[in-house]
């Protein structure tokens, strides 16, 4: 509910964001068109009715025994034809906005994956998920809503207020005139109500907000709370912020629950008027008693989307906002494509080397200061160094997520800009310190990097990373579903998975993120002897704190604050007596 | 709906008063098309303006007297809603901050979070408009069929059979409606797991040049979602044109027989015209109970979820001293024979909620561990994830009770203490434990009243110091939600000052300290070993170097101990260890 009252946001390129928004109603102009006509063609019938039944209430109206049935009859059921007509055509109309609208919400969400799909990576860095998801899960249904009730409102709207006034004056000038009296009144009513409640819902929206994040903070830490005792406190906390948040809420919605008998007091005042005038103008013989009817409930008609107006019209405004949101996020700037003439890169040799590289997440902040390394096919590189020195930048680096501020990276003698992006990746083969799992079997987990895998081949790689026999526990074995962020296996299980899908992927190179930091100790040894079976006559890069994996590389590299502070051998490091000591004998102290 | 009403209970007066002020609100505003039907049939043949004026005047007062009443009573229905909805919510929160272990897990964080989020917003709006609409919606209806009753019973009759049929036409179709909807939010929630799962494994998406797959995945669920939307919405889309259908049939009729009925001199043209605007009015009650159903379904099923929370029995309540166990030794921190599993029985619909109080570690358990530290001594416990490690803690700090064996604290067992004077013996850093928002200082002291210097000395010890005296404010300097302004080092760093501010009896350090380099972590292990000497504490680690040197150490493996003793025995005698050892020293 909260939803619906948030603020008014206002979005900054009206025009532009309205006609881009528009565009996605291209495909369904003529459909659009057929709409419009329906909408025009139903609320002309509807406002017939009540002309209808006038005609036949002052054929009624002759009184005792001179009623001509054949006249009430006639009129009686033309108005029939017209709602029922009417009401068929409203629900087709209905119907078809909402297949309408849905269908761009879902060429929206389509658009919007798509686009995260030839994003950089570094775009996922710098955003929250949460943000992206919201504009997908919020923003685009806010869009959708306001096209599905909004647009069909607003030519109701249209055609009922200009219908009903035509009607009204047709049926008397002179109490169209009184009647009249009520819209500025609503209009200057709803204005005023709108710049007293707004900043009260909007209060209440954030007092909301706090309240959310406190709850979420406070209980997702909920054990702390307990082993300190703390309890107290922290539901003293939550007094002040719930008694905040219910304040807020009876400040906003009492106001806000003002609004409807208000507008019931203006429409029931413009009905005594219209009763009174209408009352004298009959007493002076210049309207039928049938009309006064047919008058009143054109008057109802025509004041009822007055009233809606101004919601309308917010609804409008947030609805912009939101489609605004969805657009920013579709004009971000898409990876680089691949070179004019990029080559596809096949049966790699492996050969890399960085050469005067420097790069920096944000201009000016240089992360890594013309590095230069040399691996050479089937060579074993180690990155250490402590938390935040930059170690997974070069793993950026290397498979392109990430492009070299100045110098350049080449594979097998060539600059790997010149190769597809699509066929370097698939030259690396890589296990994350974040294992990800997605929500699907644990076939299509292992197989994912392969096309048309075999189970045969599947099978084989989970028994090369010694999580066959886990698997084969599970009562549905390969078949088993894994929940999202692997719920039903731990951490562990999921890290071995993303071994066997490494292991079948097969690759010249291979990146390994401190693979190996959270695999068990019993078969640690085995999963290093298969994984020094998968390093075999391949180029490495290990990031690792394991210090018998970096005892075995042909050369570690030592970070310090996003410099490289020495690189050599285990050996040579130990010899110079530098960082690289002092790291590797604090761990004796 | 009987668990709301323990809360409303005592605004009963004031609902009652809101429903009648409401009652006389909407009949005053049933009587203004009847006092309109009156001046038009009746005054107006007398022909007298003023008796014209005197009634239309009439007509504007009930309008202000009708403005008047509602307003009245929708504010005051906001009050009792502001009132109820606070007080479930402090009750609420109250017990999910009072939730035990095995509680927690079987209700789930996210879903906890939203019972005291949207939950109680929709019992909150349910509340203040069942005492309104709930009201306004059954008088429209009753009290629109009963004017035109009085009015003209023949005429009437035709609302009286129509009434009905549309009512249940409309519940029919909300009643199928409902589920449709829950179907079009399990779509979205694919969608956005999806989503989810691809900016989180973006690197390994495009690493494996992936991207044309997940667009296919994803195409398939948008699809799916898509076409569960049109279905619900055309559904719920039919109500208001089916309903204005029907009342306009009835309308037609009404004015087929009306006329037969003036001819007949049974009734006036002004009742025809009156009954024109008492539709509109049972039109209006008709979808307004479509609207109370709706919420009422709605409200019903937050109500539920609410009570499952607020009204769960407290567990893990003190054992009366009789039915403890007796320490089998003179050790300070004693397991004896425990054997554990977190709960087999309720493996419930929601597999992903799980596992997240105890640190993702659900498969573990513990089979018959005993081990016994002495006061002021140190045990280190080293395994794989999974093993077990965290679960010694949860039932240490009595956060579970383990199915078999006793746990001891102090000589005593542990279900012999409340649960606050249990916690009060423990400075403790969990596994991915947590900062709030807040300053360091009320980080550090945590509603302790510790004195300032107890909170330097703490960051000092914990090798905090430097950064936080880095800061202008000190250890004024915020925090924000879950220390996200802090690295990983420092985080743990903080952490660890809290856990040894108070000087506590037992120190209990969870994997604490893997964020931090080597260095820093010998200089903490120091800086403890020099001013905390008189702690009993427990330290559970992946890096061998954390833990080699305390007095024992326990090597955990699924759940049973592979080794026990010290450094130099563990060397000797357990092979795994010895193993662990030379992978991580790299002494081959």
């Amino acid at each position: 509910m909260a939803a619906r009252d948030s603020i008014m946001r206002k979005p900054k390129d009206t025009r532009g964001t309205f006609r881009r928004m528009v565009s996605y109603l291209g495909p369904f102009r003529y459909l659009m068109l057929l709409i419009f006509a329906l909408c025009i063609l139903s609320n002309l019938l509807s406002l017939l009715g009540p002309n209808l039944a006038g005609s036949a209430i002052n054929e009624a109206a002759a009184g005792k025994g001179k009623v001509n049935f054949d006249k009430v009859s006639y009129f009686a059921m033309r108005m029939l034809i017209c709602y029922v007509a009417s009401s068929l055509l409203t629900i087709s109309i209905h119907m078809l906005m909402v297949r309408i609208s849905k269908t761009v919400a879902n060429r929206l969400r389509q658009d919007v994956f798509n686009k995260l799909m030839v994003l950089p990576v570094g775009y996922f860095d710098r955003h929250q998920s949460g943000d992206i998801i919201s504009r997908v899960s919020y923003d685009i249904d806010v869009i959708s809503t306001c096209m599905a009730t909004d647009v069909v409102s607003i030519l109701t709207s249209l055609v009922t207020v200009i219908g009903s006034l035509v009607m009204m004056i047709s049926i008397s000038l002179p109490l169209s005139a009184v009647a009249l009296i009520t819209v500025p009144a609503s209009i200057l009513y709803t204005t005023r109500m709108r710049k007293i409640t707004q900043p009260r819902f909007a209060k209440r929206s954030k007092n909301y907000g706090i309240m959310n994040g406190f709850v979420e903070e406070m209980l997702s830490g909920q054990k702390t709370i307990q082993a300190y005792a703390y309890e107290n406190r922290v539901d003293e906390k939550f007094d002040h912020i719930n008694t905040d948040a219910a304040q807020a809420y009876y400040d906003a919605d009492s106001y806000g629950v003002t609004i409807g008998p208000t507008m019931g007091f203006i429409n029931n005042l413009g009905l005594s008027l219209i009763a009174m005038f209408g009352s004298i103008l009959y007493m002076s013989g210049l309207i039928g008693l049938g009309s006064i009817s047919s008058f009143v409930l054109y008057s109802r008609k025509f004041s009822g989307p007055i009233n809606e107006i101004a919601n309308i019209i917010n609804e409008l405004f947030s609805a912009l906002a939101a489609a605004e949101r969805v657009f920013t996020l579709l004009d971000e700037k898409e990876e680089v494509a691949d070179r004019e003439n990029a080559r596809e890169l096949r049966d790699a040799k492996g050969n890399v080397e960085l050469s005067h590289v420097s790069f920096g997440y944000d201009p000016g902040r240089t992360i890594l200061h013309d590095l230069s390394l040399r691996a050479d096919s089937g060579k074993l590189i180690a990155i250490v160094g402590p938390t935040g020195a930059g170690k997974t930048t070069i793993i950026n680096l290397l498979m392109r997520f990430y492009d070299v501020d100045s110098g350049q990276i080449l594979v097998d003698g060539v600059d790997h800009r010149d190769y597809t992006r699509r066929s370097l990746r698939g030259a690396y083969a890589m296990v994350l310190q974040d294992t990800w799992v997605f929500q699907g079997t644990i076939f299509d987990n292992i197989a994912y990097g392969k096309e048309n895998a075999t189970m045969e081949e599947v099978v084989a790689a989970a028994k090369a990373a010694h999580i066959h026999p886990f698997i084969m526990r599970l009562p549905d074995g390969y078949q088993t579903v894994i929940h999202e962020d692997g719920g039903n296996i731990s951490k562990g299980q999921k890290q071995l998975m993303t071994i066997a899908r490494a292991i079948l992927y097969d690759a010249r190179m291979l990146i390994l993120d401190e693979a190996t930091s959270n695999v068990d100790t019993s078969t640690e040894r085995e999963i290093q002897r298969a994984m020094r079976d998968l390093m075999k006559d391949k180029t490495c890069f290990v990031i690792a704190h394991r210090l018998s994996t970096i005892q075995n590389a042909d050369r570690i590299l030592v970070l310090n604050h996003g410099d490289v502070v020495e690189q050599g051998t285990h050996d040579t490091l130990m010899k110079a007596r530098g960082f690289y000591y002092q790291l590797y004998h604090a761990q004796f102290e | 709906m009987k668990f709301l009403w323990k809360y409303l209970r005592k605004y009963a007066p004031r609902m009652a008063m809101v429903m009648s002020i409401k009652l006389s609100g909407t009949v005053l505003e049933l009587l203004i098309p009847y006092v309109m039907e009156h001046l038009i049939d009746h005054v107006v043949p007398l022909q007298s303006l003023p008796k014209v004026l005197l009634w239309g005047c009439g007509m504007v007062l009930l309008a202000v007297c009708v403005r008047m009443l509602n307003v009245r009573a929708n504010r005051l229905s906001i009050l009792t809603a502001k009132e109820s909805t606070f007080e479930i919510r402090r009750d609420l929160f109250h017990t999910a901050l009072h939730l035990s272990g095995k509680q927690m897990d079987q209700v789930g964080l996210p879903s906890l979070i939203s019972r005291l989020t949207s939950d109680s917003y929709n019992v909150q709006s349910f509340i203040q408009s069942v005492q309104t609409i709930g009201i306004r919606a059954p008088i429209m209806l009753m009290g629109g069929i009963a004017i035109t009753l009085t009015m003209d019973r023949g005429l009437a009759s035709i609302l009286c059979i129509m009434a009905p049929i549309m009512i249940v036409l409309v519940v029919c179709i909300s009643i199928r409606g409902i589920p449709l909807y829950e179907r079009v939010q399990r779509g979205m929630d694919d969608i956005v797991r999806i989503m989810r799962e691809n900016i989180t494994g973006i690197r390994v998406v495009k690493a494996l040049s992936k991207e044309e797959y997940e667009k296919n995945r994803f195409h398939a669920a948008n699809r799916t979602a898509t076409q569960r939307d049109i279905l619900a919405s055309i559904v719920m889309a039919l109500p208001g044109p089916v309903v204005t259908l029907f009342l306009n049939v009835g309308l037609t009729l009404v004015v087929i027989i009306g006329a037969r009925r003036v001819n007949d001199g049974l009734t006036q043209p002004g009742v025809i015209l009156a009954f024109l605007t008492y539709f509109n009015m049972i039109l209006m009650g008709v979808m307004g109970l479509n609207r109370v159903f709706m919420m009422m379904s709605k409200a019903n099923a937050s109500a539920k979820r609410i009570q499952q929370v607020v009204e769960v029995p407290e567990d893990l309540l003190p054992l009366p001293e009789s039915e403890c166990a007796t320490a089998p030794d003179d050790g300070y921190l004693i397991f004896d024979h425990v054997t554990f599993r977190y709960d087999a029985e309720d493996h419930d619909e929601n597999p992903g909620d799980h596992a997240r109080f105890a640190g993702e570690e659900r498969q573990e358990c513990l089979s018959d561990i005993s081990f016994s530290v002495k006061k002021g001594g140190s045990l280190g416990i080293i395994g794989a994830t999974g093993s077990g490690k965290t679960s010694i803690i949860n039932l240490l700090m009595r956060f579970y009770d383990p199915q078999k064996g006793h746990v001891f604290v102090g000589g005593k067992d542990v279900r012999a203490y409340t649960q606050d004077d249990l916690h009060r013996k423990f400075g403790v850093v969990f596994q991915n434990d947590v900062l709030f928002a807040d300053t360091i200082r009320e980080n550090i002291s945590f509603g302790r009243d510790l004195e300032e210097e107890s909170l330097r000395a703490a960051t000092k010890d914990a090798m905090a110091w430097d950064f936080v005296e880095a800061y202008d404010e000190g250890l004024d300097h915020a925090s924000v939600i879950h220390g996200a302004n802090f690295s990983g080092g420092q985080k743990q760093r903080l952490l660890i000052s809290r856990a040894l501010a108070a000087h506590p009896d037992i120190l209990i350090l969870d994997d604490s300290s893997s964020a931090l380099d080597y260095r820093t972590d010998a200089r903490l292990r120091q800086a403890i070993d020099a001013h905390h000497a008189a702690a009993t504490s427990v330290i559970i680690a992946q890096r061998i170097s954390s833990i080699m040197n305390l007095d024992e150490i326990i090597v955990l493996h699924e759940g049973q101990i592979l080794g026990k003793g010290t450094h130099a025995e563990l060397m000797e005698s357990c092979p795994v260890y010895r193993e662990l050892y030379h992978t991580q020293m790299g002494e081959v």
